[in-house]
């Protein structure tokens, strides 16, 4: 299972999907494919659907059109109940990490990670516990932070502790929306680490919604660029740096577009001479 | 990989120096062996030969538990050998190692140890205490900003004190209506046995009368405002402490008492003692349906008799008590919702307070009319 490199198995499979709310129409016929063990990122401005495409991806939202098949399962033909057998199956086999954490306030970060456990496994308190903390551990937390509550934490920590909860279940498929928006640098440097140990260790297949250009260029092993309903453009940071469409120039030639090109640019040198040298 | 159709994970010591692993050490299928590998000992003095070659899946709390086990046996002194282990599962195994070399024991969930009752108690007492005072302030707060309302009436904001006339008082009417409707029906039918025991058919206008004028009227629509707009308020102002628009508010030189708090309380003011008064005439009419179902009293008799055992007093005695009931509920629901810290569940319990202390002072502050009323001979 833990395959560094992506394979061509689909994880997620998107074909002609349309969504609209009332007259507003969000996709119009959108196609994309997420490989069993790559870092896929969803790009976009803001109101380009990339949030309304990852809440139908996790079954939160029924497209009006089209067709998702996630891990296999077709998403259109599932009833749609929360404790539905193949449903709760499904929602077991990956991990969701909210923009704003969504961490339950009245339970400490640690019942809120054991909360999938307890929930799903017949594990002894003892051992959820245990588990719960070795996963706060993994994503970088100290182990007091365990026993506060959620209105305690600071931000990175939100995310770091619902990324924890993401994990709890060990899934195969994790979706991050925004893991490093209204984060300082150094934090949303070690997300970047977090995530690419959490891939090489699991072989976990990772989808996020980020802005983060940096992130994008360090991170992500496929980039799909969302606008006007549908995707302009699909491949590696540096294949869209050469595509020529307009909506996904806006990505690159800002002034931060730039920076971070360079940046990654520099970066990349580095590494080669390292190998080579 | 398929985690769904593995079997559950099993163990089995095939000799003292050989214990086999089978089956999918995950989350869902270690439940069942974890209290078996508690149990496992292996001889002292010799290797104990693991042998993963057959474990169809591992996750973390798979390693964790497998970890655990290895770690347990080494501290008993004894060694322990994987053997046959798929790479990756050996690359997870001393992924988890490190981890649990690094990680100090965690915390159990109920690590707080219950309080005695005493301790309780004291807590509970110095809490209402400081309740009591915090509200004291706020009380004083309010009246600071009314009073600088009055010196400055352009401050006063008209658009939502409208709003929740309407809201709290002109949408609150059915649901009045109907209550005090309905206790004016009771009152009457439950007076109506015994008047006619004594013949005194024609005194069910006093009771009905008086009864609802002075007490049952302004309480129950006391009561119905304190849970329809008491917990609206807690819970309006509770959210919005939460989501920060309450620190935004005064970040941009808003006072938040003057845009949230005294609307709200000028509105009760006006709509709770109007709210009486609807209730009044609907108990009296209930009364009044009764009274000639039950008694053969006609409504003229009715109201010829209602007329002279009523006085205007016993009128005033109940809707005068409506400000005062007014302003309890305002404040304690406005109170309440700006002591709401932390999440979701902080707003849930802080509405509950409201609308709690709201019915209980309201029915003091009832009895405490009545004592003062009964000394002044009202």
């Amino acid at each position: 299972m833990p395959d560094p490199t992506p394979s061509d198995e689909a994880v997620i499979e998107i074909s002609k999907l349309s969504t609209s709310f009332g007259d507003h129409v969000v996709h119009s016929g959108i196609d994309l494919e997420v490989r069993r063990g790559e870092i896929f990122a969803l790009i976009g401005g803001s109101g380009s659907g990339k949030s309304t495409l990852l809440r139908e991806m996790i079954l939160l939202h029924r497209p009006d059109a089209g067709s998702i098949r996630v891990l296999g399962v077709d998403l259109q033909a599932l009833d749609g109940g929360d404790a539905n057998g193949e449903t709760l199956a499904l929602r077991q086999r990956w991990g969701v990490m909210f923009q704003h954490g969504g961490l339950f306030g009245s339970l400490t970060v640690q019942e809120n990670v054991g909360l999938p456990l307890r929930e799903h496994t017949g594990l002894d308190d003892a051992l959820i516990d245990e588990i719960a903390a070795s996963k706060l551990a993994m994503t970088g937390l100290e182990p007091k932070v365990g026993a506060q509550y959620p209105s305690e934490l600071s931000g990175g920590m939100l995310k770091r502790a619902s990324l924890a909860r993401a994990l709890a279940l060990d899934p195969e498929l994790v979706f991050l929306d925004e893991p490093t928006a209204g984060l300082d640098p150094e934090s949303a440097g070690e997300v970047d680490q977090l995530v690419r140990k959490l891939r090489d260790l699991f072989g976990l297949t990772i989808v996020m919604i980020t802005h983060d250009l940096d992130l994008l260029w360090q991170l992500a092993d496929r980039v799909a660029v969302l606008a006007e309903g549908t995707v302009q453009g699909i491949g590696s940071m540096s294949e869209l740096a050469q595509m020529d469409n307009p909506a996904i120039r806006k990505f690159f030639d800002g002034p931060r577009g730039r920076a971070a090109h360079e940046q990654d640019r520099q970066q990349a040198d580095v590494h080669t001479s390292g190998e080579t040298g | 990989m398929n985690r769904m159709s593995a079997a559950p994970a099993a163990i089995a010591q095939s000799s003292p120096q050989e214990l086999a692993l089978s089956g999918a050490w995950t989350a869902r299928g270690i439940g069942a062996i974890a209290s078996q590998l508690d149990a496992l000992t292996a001889p002292a003095g010799q290797e104990l030969v693991v042998d993963g070659a057959r474990i169809e899946a591992l996750d973390t709390a798979g390693a964790w538990v497998l970890q655990k086990l290895v770690h347990r046996l080494s501290g008993e002194g004894k060694t322990v050998r994987l053997r046959d282990l798929r790479p990756e599962f050996t690359r997870l195994l001393e992924a988890i190692e490190q981890q649990m070399a690094d990680q100090e024991p965690p915390l159990a969930s109920s690590s707080i140890a219950p309080a005695s009752a005493l301790e309780r108690l004291g807590r509970n007492v110095v809490a209402s205490l400081e309740q009591g005072f915090a509200l004291l302030s706020f009380v004083g707060e309010c009246a600071l900003a009314l009073g600088g309302c009055l010196a400055h009436p352009a401050r006063f904001r008209w658009r939502p004190i409208l709003y929740n006339i309407r809201s709290a008082g002109f949408d609150a009417l059915p649901i009045v209506g109907l209550l005090s409707f309905l206790l004016g029906v009771v009152v009457a039918y439950q007076g109506a046995n015994q008047l006619r025991q004594y013949g005194a058919n024609i005194f069910v206008a006093d009771l009905v009368g008086l009864s609802m004028l002075r007490e049952f009227a302004p309480l129950i629509t006391a009561i119905i405002v304190a849970g329809r707009s008491g917990s609206a308020y807690a819970a309006q102002i509770g959210t919005m402490a939460v989501t920060e628009e309450i620190d935004a508010m005064r970040t941009l030189g808003i006072a938040p008492l003057d845009l949230l708090v005294l609307p709200k309380v000028l509105a009760l003011l006006v709509a709770l003692p109007l709210l009486t008064v609807f209730a009044d005439v609907l108990g009296v009419f209930g009364g009044m349906l009764m009274a000639r179902a039950q008694l053969g009293v006609g409504f003229a008799d009715f109201l010829d008799r209602f007329v002279k055992a009523v006085s205007v007093t016993a009128y005033l005695i109940g809707v005068g008590k409506a400000p005062v009931f007014a302003a309890i509920i305002a404040v304690v629901g406005c109170f309440q919702g700006f002591r709401t810290h932390g999440g979701a569940d902080s707003v849930g319990r802080q509405t509950t307070r409201a609308v709690v202390q709201s019915i209980f002072l309201v029915i003091v502050a009832d009895a405490l009319f009545s004592v003062a009323f009964s000394a002044l001979d009202l």
